[in-house]
């Protein structure tokens, strides 16, 4: 019987987000004009969907003293209260509010996944099309370390590393953009390598024009639309992977809030039927599902293009 | 030639209409073409590229690709209405009374089995033949095709046999049921002159023995003048005339056909050879060059003037790609050297001044890789104006602004657009402005035209023609295109294996004698005569 | 025939040193601490007689490479030392978790495997009606979950109502199908991760093959649709899908962690996460080295069967 209501429930929740992603679309193409609104078009009812939700998720980050209506790192009752009208959402293992824990989650668990992205995607891509474009030792001599780091799996290696290292949000955003370069140089470099062999690359070349040149004005620009997808898709792997280390205790440390860390500190409620442990590790999968559908769409529309 | 209107009628297509779909709406293809063959018949299809020929010739099959349609119109194939027959109705034909042979033979056998095995398949799977008849039968005809050791070669894999013959093996596979009625499309389009003369008289020879029905697509008009007894043009979806191959020929009705037939007389006259003692623009001397271990080229030499088209001829794998690149500096030589104006070029293209790279320029075969595709035309254009010439603001768009009126774009309206803007044939103008920005003496023109519809390759070659006078240019001309080379070139270099086999004035390479693989790429050139492939292999057969 | 051994033997060379690499990266790893790993443990208090006591202990008065070579030799006979949290041999810790660990990675692909390679073959078979869109947004969704998600869905809705335990608890002496019940809930967990990705991956290497000519050709031979995938489509497809299987075996790898500790499952995973909250170095490392070479060994045996199962490469010019 709680399957079928839980089944009758999700029915609901897929039904009123695809009429949130509709409206939203319908919304979106009615504000933008020209190139824009004719892309937005093509854009299928779940990516309109992912694009509300990213919008959501960046506006309660920046907007999270505002909306909480307590402090972060403030104990306000005592622990495991329920769900009431002062909290939303109860209290957690030490008494602090879940809801205000959550909405500086977006914050901190999503601004430290993004910076990470951000930094592996600088490192990695640089270095892809410098390995492509100028080819020779340099791309041998990275390639093969690269092939080497990414012989380890990702979580182990990070494990590793942080054991090594300890546990601060230097250290977690360092090592991880570190591994995680190493998949964006793959990508950026086989993705340059393809424009390289172009003629319009070799016409550049012949005309004398430098490394910076050659990169940066005829490069870039034909590997924008894969890098940009590939952000998408490396974003949802990080903040998963970040999650995960919260969880296993070794990620962001408490006090501060993040959504992995409280799924662990609050777990053991689920053994008692309370479903507040799942809100954090919902609010984590329901920005990878909307990120992830985003990029879908982008995906398709660039593989639809080509032809 | 043969005559079969008074034979029974195969196949007819009334009112044909097939839509393909891009981003959720449908548009035309084919906008009712009508086809009417009888048994034994051979139907040309001809057109140029998105005329529709390949979808109309699968259609015969009641067959439509992903993405596509039949939205109106009846197909009646002896009797059988294939657009009301199940599935399994119109499987059943496939294979067995209509086959298909495809432009690609290479990537049309399945790489993962036996070409025997693939012969035997249709055969085997509609009941025809036990396995062990089609083997044999497969034997007869590779024989028939003139595959070298029919006994054996059934049983290679797909990658181990050459182009030529898995074409060959593929128009056997087709005839394994020995069906009524075979859809060829451009089975010759990807394969080299002499190889291409091979399949053709196979293809045209099995295909009278069995007096099967064919319909056979091609955009070139002198091999479908030797495939076809009547032939249908069609352009951009619609049909324009149909004819018998004859009077088709001789007569064509409406202004399109004729010009397409009119591009093939086009020449220009032949600039007389250079003083002796001027000094060439560009000399190749005693060049050998090649990757690793391999020599691509042997010893190459020759000279290029002011004011003149060398034209380098050769099938692929003979070179002509690689001295281009030798003399732009992207492939250093092993010996020899390159001298512009009488200086030796340094090898390596890094090694040039700045000077050096702006005299030599290139245009390359295929526009659209050769444009950047996310610059506009003013800084695909502008640039190495900007860069050589160091023009700058209201100097450079006047610069830019001449250059596309040279190339009789309107500035205006294209100044602002990307590349995916513009059709073929514009943007392989606007790679001729970005050549001529840089004010070269020499340009390298890369099978320039040879990715072009007739029609549009013509304008192009008559636009290089004004330019070299307007600017006393010389050119390279590379090609395996024999008739770009009558409409074009001063002088000739025929290149085979890396090797220079002959080379001269225009006019005398044209003439006999010539060495024996010149007089071999010159003969098989397909001409808009009717009997040429017969006669040329009774000249052959009598030769040998 | 023998170009291909050749190549077999070249790729097996390059797994060995890649296997070689990463030992010496994973056991540099403790080198780079600040001060060493003495001083590490016991901290800023520890008087400089106990840290050269201990250093002596941990025989780290010896130059690297002497302890390198000495703790790689131990490695490959199944020696890693002991561990400093608890002084026991780190080879009796590792032992039945191993084992452990492995049951649950193979029950989990024994579902996921066939369960992914159906629906993939079926989401590319049915392209673009709602069961292809369906699976596909289902795929998505599922990939996007964290696995502590799943799992606390899979506990909430399945556990609560006593169906089946919500910690997995499993020793020497529960019998086989006593631990299929147990290991049910977090088997179906990984399942569940790793079918989507699966099953997508299967979809875009189906779909990519039967765009090819030679699949249209098959077609206008008249050959039945059955035919078409089991005789054309699948001999090609063979290494696509072997390196789709091997990518998420491998992906197990890391998953099988956090499900391990959502579950209590007394797997190396878990014994990984313990460590590194203890700063235990040489469990770390030993645990780091096994799922690393598992990962390799899984990486390389997919290339090695991809390799055979090219037609043009086994029948060579």
């Amino acid at each position: 019987m709680s399957v079928l209501i839980t089944l009758f429930w999700i029915a609901v929740a897929v039904a009123l987000a695809m009429g949130a992603g509709w409206l939203f679309r319908a919304l979106a193409i009615a504000v933008t004009r020209g190139p824009t609104a004719r892309a937005l078009r093509t854009a299928p009812i779940s990516a309109g969907f992912g694009m509300l939700v990213i919008l959501i998720y960046v506006l309660v980050a920046i907007f999270a003293p505002l909306i909480a209506p307590f402090a972060e790192r403030q104990v306000v009752g005592a622990q495991f209260l329920p769900w009431d009208s002062t909290h939303l959402f109860g209290t957690d293992n030490l008494g602090r509010d879940l809801f205000t824990r959550l909405v500086y989650g977006a914050r901190n668990t999503v601004g430290i996944a993004f910076a990470t992205t951000a930094l592996a995607f600088l490192a990695g891509s640089i270095l892809g099309l410098l390995a492509a474009t100028v080819g020779g030792w340099l791309d041998q001599a990275l390639s093969r370390v690269v092939d080497i780091l990414m012989a380890i799996p990702s979580l182990i290696f990070s494990l590793l590393l942080l054991t090594i290292f300890g546990t601060s949000v230097i250290t977690l955003v360092l090592v991880i953009a570190t591994i995680d370069s190493t998949r964006v140089f793959r990508l950026a470099r086989s993705v340059a390598q393809n424009i390289v062999v172009m003629d319009y690359i070799e016409a550049a070349k012949l005309r004398g024009e430098g490394l910076w040149r050659l990169i940066t004005r005829e490069i870039l620009p034909n590997a924008m639309a894969p890098l940009v997808a590939e952000f998408g898709l490396r974003f949802c792997f990080v903040f998963l992977m970040i999650s995960a280390l919260s969880f296993l205790g070794v990620g962001i440390q408490p006090p501060t809030a993040d959504w992995g860390s409280m799924v662990r500190e609050n777990a053991a409620l689920i053994t008692f039927g309370d479903v507040t442990p799942l809100l954090p590790a919902g609010a984590i999968a329901l920005l990878t599902v909307a990120v992830n559908f985003v990029v879908d769409w982008m995906l398709h529309r660039a593989s639809g293009l080509k032809e | 030639m043969k005559d079969t209107t008074n034979k029974p009628v195969l196949l007819t297509m009334r009112d044909i209409h097939i839509e393909g779909r891009s981003d959720e709406t449908w548009s035309p293809i084919i906008k009712g073409v009508d086809i009417t063959l009888h048994k034994g018949e051979v139907l040309g299809l001809i057109g140029e590229s998105g005329a529709g020929k390949s979808t109309l010739g699968l259609a015969a099959m009641g067959f439509v690709r992903d993405g596509c349609r039949i939205s109106g119109g009846t197909i009646d194939f002896d009797g059988i209405d294939l657009r009301a027959a199940t599935k399994d109705q119109r499987r059943a034909l496939r294979g067995k009374r209509i086959a298909y042979v495809a432009q690609s033979a290479a990537a049309s056998f399945n790489p993962a089995h036996k070409l025997i095995d693939q012969y035997s398949e249709a055969p085997v799977q509609h009941g025809v033949m036990s396995r062990a008849e089609a083997e044999h039968d497969a034997v007869e005809l590779y024989r028939r095709m003139r595959l070298p050791n029919p006994e054996e070669i059934g049983f290679r894999y797909p990658h181990q046999v050459s182009g030529g013959q898995l074409q060959r093996a593929m128009t056997a596979m087709a005839m394994s049921c020995r069906p009524d009625l075979i859809i060829f499309d451009e089975p010759t389009t990807a394969l080299d002159v002499t190889t291409q003369i091979e399949v053709l008289s196979a293809i045209r020879d099995i295909v009278a023995q069995f007096d099967t029905a064919a319909i056979y697509i091609t955009h070139d008009l002198a091999v479908v003048a030797q495939m076809a007894d009547r032939i249908k043009v069609l352009l951009r979806g619609d049909e324009v005339e149909e004819a018998d191959t004859r009077s088709m020929l001789s007569q064509p009705k409406e202004d399109y056909t004729k010009s397409l037939w009119a591009v093939r007389s086009h020449a220009r006259p032949t600039q007389p050879p250079a003083e002796k003692g001027t000094t060439p623009v560009v000399s190749v001397r005693a060049v050998t060059a090649g990757y690793g271990q391999v020599d691509i080229l042997k010893n190459v030499n020759f000279d290029i003037h002011k004011r003149r088209t060398v034209a380098v001829v050769g099938e692929s794998g003979s070179g002509k790609s690689t001295a281009a690149r030798v003399i732009t500096g992207l492939l250093p030589p092993r010996q020899g050297q390159v001298l512009f104006d009488g200086k030796a070029l340094p090898p390596d293209y890094r090694s040039r001044s700045r000077d050096q790279l702006r005299q030599a320029q290139m245009i390359y075969q295929m526009a659209d890789t050769a444009l950047n595709p996310k610059l506009r035309l003013r800084e695909l254009i502008g640039r190495p104006a900007q860069m050589y010439l160091g023009l700058r603001g209201k100097a450079l768009t006047e610069r830019i602004r001449d250059l596309l009126h040279l190339i009789e774009l309107d500035p205006d309206t294209f100044v602002d657009r990307l590349p995916s803007e513009l059709s073929g044939g514009q943007k392989q103008r606007v790679g001729i402005a970005r050549a001529l920005a840089a004010e070269p003496q020499f340009i390298i023109c890369d099978e320039v035209t040879s990715a072009l519809d007739q029609l549009v390759a013509e304008g192009i070659l008559r636009l290089l023609d004004r330019l070299q006078s307007e600017f006393d240019l010389a050119y390279m001309f590379i090609t395996h295109d024999l008739a770009t080379v009558r409409a074009i070139a001063d002088e000739v270099v025929v290149m085979q294996n890396g090797r220079v086999v002959e080379q001269g004035p225009k006019d005398e390479m044209f003439q006999p004698p010539h060495d024996p693989y010149t007089e071999l790429l010159l003969s098989s050139v397909p001409e808009m005569d009717p009997d040429w492939l017969t006669r040329l292999l009774k000249e052959r057969e009598a030769k040998a | 025939m023998s170009a291909i051994w050749a190549m077999i033997a070249k790729r097996l060379g390059l797994g060995l040193l890649t296997l070689f690499v990463i030992s010496l990266i994973i056991f540099s790893a403790t080198e780079m601490l600040p001060g060493d790993l003495a001083e590490a443990v016991l901290g800023q208090a520890a008087t400089e007689e106990t840290v050269a006591a201990f250093r002596r202990e941990l025989g780290l008065d010896q130059p690297a490479y002497v302890r390198y070579g000495n703790w790689l030799m131990g490695a490959v006979q199944g020696d890693f030392g002991t561990s400093l949290a608890n002084k026991r041999p780190i080879s009796d810790l590792i032992a039945t978790r191993l084992g452990n660990t492995l049951f649950l990675a193979l029950y989990a692909a024994a579902i996921a495997v066939p369960l992914s390679l159906i629906l993939g073959v079926l989401a590319a078979l049915f392209r673009n009606t709602w069961f292809d869109r369906g699976a596909n947004a289902l795929a998505l969704t599922s990939i996007s979950f964290p696995e502590f998600f799943v799992a606390y869905i899979l506990i909430f809705v399945l556990a609560q109502s006593g169906l089946f335990p919500s910690m997995a608890r499993v020793d020497a002496n529960t019998g086989f199908g006593e631990s299929l019940y147990r290991t049910f809930l977090p088997a179906l967990t990984l399942t569940l991760v790793v079918t989507a990705h699966m099953m997508r991956m299967t979809r875009a290497a189906i779909i990519n093959l039967l765009a090819s000519p030679y699949i249209e050709m098959a077609r206008l031979k008249g050959v039945k649709p059955m035919r078409v995938i089991l005789r054309h489509a699948l001999p090609n497809a063979l290494a696509p899908i072997i390196t789709v299987v091997a990518l998420n075996l491998a992906y197990l790898i890391t998953g099988v962690v956090v499900v391990e500790v959502v579950f209590v499952y007394p797997g190396l995973g878990q014994l990984m996460v313990d460590s590194v909250a203890k700063r235990d170095f040489p469990v770390v490392q030993a645990v780091a080295l096994i799922f690393a070479a598992a990962y390799v060994l899984l990486n390389l045996t997919a290339d090695v069967l991809s390799t055979l199962s090219n037609p043009r490469l086994i029948h060579r010019k």
